[in-house]
C-alpha cells in the first residue's frame, strides 16, 4: 500500500491537472452532500415578483422563469445527478464486472452469450438504445439509472473478461484451486479483487460519460421532470430563454455539469496514471 | 475481394438480428399496456381492443415477432398517432436532413482532429501537444446541447452573425429543387448561390457543436498511433537516409498511423448519432432527431421505435462500411480474409 500512496503522489505533485481534478471533485461531493443544507433559498420556491431576474448580490446566478434562486438549483441539483451517474456507474460495475469475468474465466458458452449480448449493445448508437430504454421503461428517474447502466455494460464485461482470461491460468489462481476452493470462490475471492484496481479506472472513466447522458437524457424530456432541480432540465428550461437573452438560466446549470464531466474525465485520466503508469498519456 | 465483401456483410447479420429483437423487446417493455399507448390517451376501451387486433398484440409472443419481423420486410413501421402518416414515409423524409448535418460535423471533427493528433506527436511535449490534451478533454466534457445553446446565444443573440436557430433554412427563403435532399448539395447542382450561402449559414452552428464534442476521440487516436510509428524502426532508417522531415512525417508514418484512426469512426459515429438528437433539439432542426423527441413529449411511440431502428441499422452499415474501408486501406487485412 505504501508504495502506491507514494507513487500517487509522486503522480499528484508531477501532474497539477490531477490535483486540480482532485480538488474539484471533494467541492463536488461537499456540494452533493451539503447542497440542500447550504442552498440560500427553497429551490422549489417560485417567486413571480422575483421572475427572469439577472445575477445579483441576492441571486448570485439570477433567477429563472417562476422566480426561483438559480445557485440553490444548480447546488442542490449536484446530489440527485452525482446520485443517478454514480448508481448507473455501480450497476453497471455488478453487471459487467461479473458477467465479464465468468466469461473469460470459464470461456466456451458463457463466454459467447455474454460477448453477443455486448455486441448487440454496442451495435446501437449507445445514446440512442438508451432513449429507447427510457421511452419503453416510463419516464421515471430509476429507469435513466437502468439505461445508462446497460450502455456502460460492454465496457465493463469487455475490461473485465480479458483481465480475468489473462489471470485464468496463473499460478496464484491454480493455488486457489488446488487448495480446494470451488469455482465461484475462485472467482469472486481472487480473481475479482485483482481486477478490480482496473475496473475503478473504468468507473471513473465512465462516470463522466454517465452524468453526460444521463442529462442528455432529462434535456429531451426523459426520466427527470420538472420541478426537480437537475442540470440536464434546467438547461433545457434556459433553452427557451436564450433567445431573448436570458443567459444565466442555462449558462449556470450548464457549467455545474461540464465541470463535473470535466472533473471525472481528468480524475479517470489520473487513476489511470497511478495505477497504470504504461498507460500514461 | 467479393470474398471479403460477403464475409464483412456476414458479420453484419447477427448485429441486424440483435438490433430487430432488441427493438421489439423495447416494445414490449412499454409499461402498462402497449395497445393503449398507441391509441392514445384518449382512447375508448373499445378503442383499445380495436388496437390490439390491428397490432396483433393478442397473439403469442412469437407470433407477434413474425409479424414485426414481415412488417419490417416490407417497409412498415407503423403509423405516428399525431401526424397520422406512415413512420417509415416521416423518417424518409427527414433523414437527409439529420444526414446532412451530421456528415457535416465528421468533416469538421476529422479536418480538426487529424492534423492536431499529427502536429500534437510531431511536437511531443510542447505547448501544442499540451493544447491537444486540453482540447480533447474539455471537447468531451462539454454537453453538446449546451455548446450548442452558447454558441447560439453569442453568435446569434449577441454578435448576430448566426441566422436564428431554428431549422435549416431562413423561413423566407424556399428549399432547393429536390435532387439528394442535402440542401448544400442540391443549392450547389442548381447553382443557387443564395440558398447555398443561407444553408451554410444554418448549418455552421449545430455542426460545429457536434464536431466539437466528437473530435476527441480522433485527436487522441491520431497522436497515439502518430507516436507509436515516428518511435519505430522504419521511420528512424528514413530519418537516418536523410530523408526530409516532411516527408518523413507524411508520406512514411502518417499513412501507417491512419490506420487505427479508421477504427475509431465508429466510435466517432456513435457519439455523433446521439449527440445528433440533442442538437436537432437545440437548433429546432427537422431531422429524424427531432421527430423521435417530439414523438416521445407526445408518448407517440411508433415513431421513437422506427427511429430506434432507424439509428442502429444506420450504425450498423456504418459499422460495415468502415471495416471495409479499412480492409481497403490495410493490405494486411485482405490477406487474412
Amino acid at each position: 500500500m505504501l508504495p502506491l500512496l507514494r507513487h500517487a503522489r509522486y503522480v499528484l505533485s508531477g501532474n497539477l491537472v490531477t490535483g486540480l481534478a482532485f480538488g474539484l471533485f471533494a467541492l463536488f461531493l461537499f456540494a452533493a452532500i451539503l447542497g440542500p443544507a447550504l442552498a440560500p433559498y427553497n429551490p422549489l420556491q417560485s417567486n413571480a415578483a422575483m421572475a427572469l431576474k439577472p445575477p445579483s448580490a441576492a441571486h448570485w446566478f439570477g433567477t429563472d422563469q417562476l422566480g426561483r434562486d438559480i445557485f440553490s438549483r444548480v447546488l442542490v441539483a449536484t446530489r440527485l445527478d452525482l446520485t443517478i451517474a454514480f448508481a448507473s456507474v455501480v450497476l453497471a460495475f455488478f453487471l459487467g464486472a461479473l458477467s465479464g469475468v465468468a466469461a473469460g474465466y470459464f470461456g466456451g458458452w458463457t463466454d459467447r452469450v455474454v460477448g453477443r449480448l455486448a455486441d448487440t449493445i454496442m451495435a446501437f448508437p449507445l445514446f440512442v438504445l438508451a432513449m429507447g430504454i427510457v421511452a419503453a421503461l416510463g419516464n421515471e428517474v430509476i429507469n435513466i439509472v437502468i439505461a445508462t447502466a446497460i450502455i456502460n455494460f460492454p465496457l465493463y464485461a469487455r475490461v473485465a473478461r480479458a483481465e480475468a482470461n489473462v489471470r485464468r491460468d496463473a499460478g496464484f489462481v491454480e493455488a486457489a484451486r488446488l487448495s480446494g476452493n470451488g469455482e465461484g470462490r475462485v472467482l469472486l475471492g481472487h480473481i475479482l479483487p485483482n481486477i478490480m484496481p482496473i475496473m475503478m479506472v473504468q468507473m471513473s472513466l465512465t462516470m463522466g460519460y454517465a452524468i453526460l447522458n444521463a442529462a442528455g437524457l432529462s434535456f429531451i424530456g426523459l426520466g427527470v421532470r420538472p420541478p426537480a432541480a437537475e442540470w440536464g432540465i434546467m438547461v433545457a428550461e434556459g433553452a427557451n430563454f436564450i433567445q431573448s437573452g436570458e443567459w444565466w438560466i442555462a449558462l449556470f446549470p450548464g457549467l455545474a455539469l461540464m465541470l463535473a464531466v470535466f472533473c471525472f474525465n481528468l480524475l479517470g485520466d489520473g487513476l489511470r496514471d497511478i495505477i497504470d503508469p504504461r498507460m500514461r498519456t | 475481394m467479393l470474398t471479403m465483401l460477403l464475409s464483412r456483410l456476414a458479420t453484419a447479420i447477427p448485429s441486424i438480428v440483435g438490433v430487430v429483437v432488441v427493438t421489439f423487446m423495447l416494445t414490449r417493455l412499454l409499461p402498462g399496456d402497449p395497445a393503449a399507448y398507441f391509441a392514445g390517451l384518449a382512447a375508448s376501451p373499445q378503442a383499445i381492443a380495436e388496437v390490439r387486433t390491428k397490432l396483433g398484440l393478442d397473439k403469442s409472443l412469437p407470433e407477434q415477432f413474425v409479424a414485426y419481423v414481415g412488417d419490417l420486410l416490407q417497409g412498415n413501421l407503423g403509423n405516428s398517432l399525431s401526424t397520422g402518416q406512415p413512420v417509415t414515409f416521416e423518417i424518409a423524409t427527414r433523414l437527409p436532413a439529420s444526414a446532412e448535418l451530421t456528415l457535416v460535423a465528421l468533416l469538421l471533427a476529422v479536418a480538426i482532429a487529424i492534423p492536431l493528433g499529427v502536429l500534437a506527436a510531431v511536437k511531443q511535449g510542447t505547448w501544442i501537444d499540451h493544447l491537444c490534451r486540453i482540447v480533447t478533454t474539455v471537447g468531451v466534457s462539454l454537453p453538446v446541447f449546451f455548446t450548442g445553446l452558447l454558441f447560439a446565444y453569442v453568435f446569434y443573440y449577441l454578435l448576430q452573425w448566426a441566422p436564428a436557430p431554428t431549422g435549416r433554412l431562413d423561413i423566407f427563403l424556399s428549399p432547393p429543387t429536390h435532387i439528394t435532399g442535402f440542401y448544400l448539395i442540391d443549392s450547389a447542382l442548381t447553382g443557387n448561390a443564395e440558398t447555398f450561402w443561407a444553408a451554410l449559414r444554418q448549418l455552421a452552428l449545430p455542426a460545429i457543436s457536434m464536431a466539437i464534442f466528437s473530435l476527441a476521440p480522433l485527436a487522441r487516436m491520431t497522436r497515439g498511433s502518430m507516436l507509436a510509428v515516428l518511435g519505430s524502426d522504419f521511420v528512424r532508417t528514413a530519418r537516418a537516409s536523410g530523408l526530409a522531415p516532411r516527408t518523413v512525417v507524411f508520406t512514411y508514418a502518417f499513412r501507417n498511423a491512419v490506420l487505427p484512426v479508421i477504427t475509431v469512426l465508429g466510435m466517432v459515429f456513435s457519439f455523433l448519432l446521439g449527440a445528433n438528437v440533442l442538437v436537432e433539439t437545440v437548433f429546432a432542426w427537422p431531422g429524424i432527431g427531432l421527430y423521435a423527441v417530439n414523438a416521445l413529449i407526445t408518448s407517440d411511440y411508433a415513431p421513437v421505435q422506427g427511429f430506434v431502428l432507424t439509428m442502429a441499422v444506420l450504425y450498423v452499415t456504418l459499422n460495415l462500411a468502415i471495416d471495409f474501408v479499412y480492409g481497403l486501406v490495410d493490405p494486411r487485412v485482405r490477406l487474412d480474409s
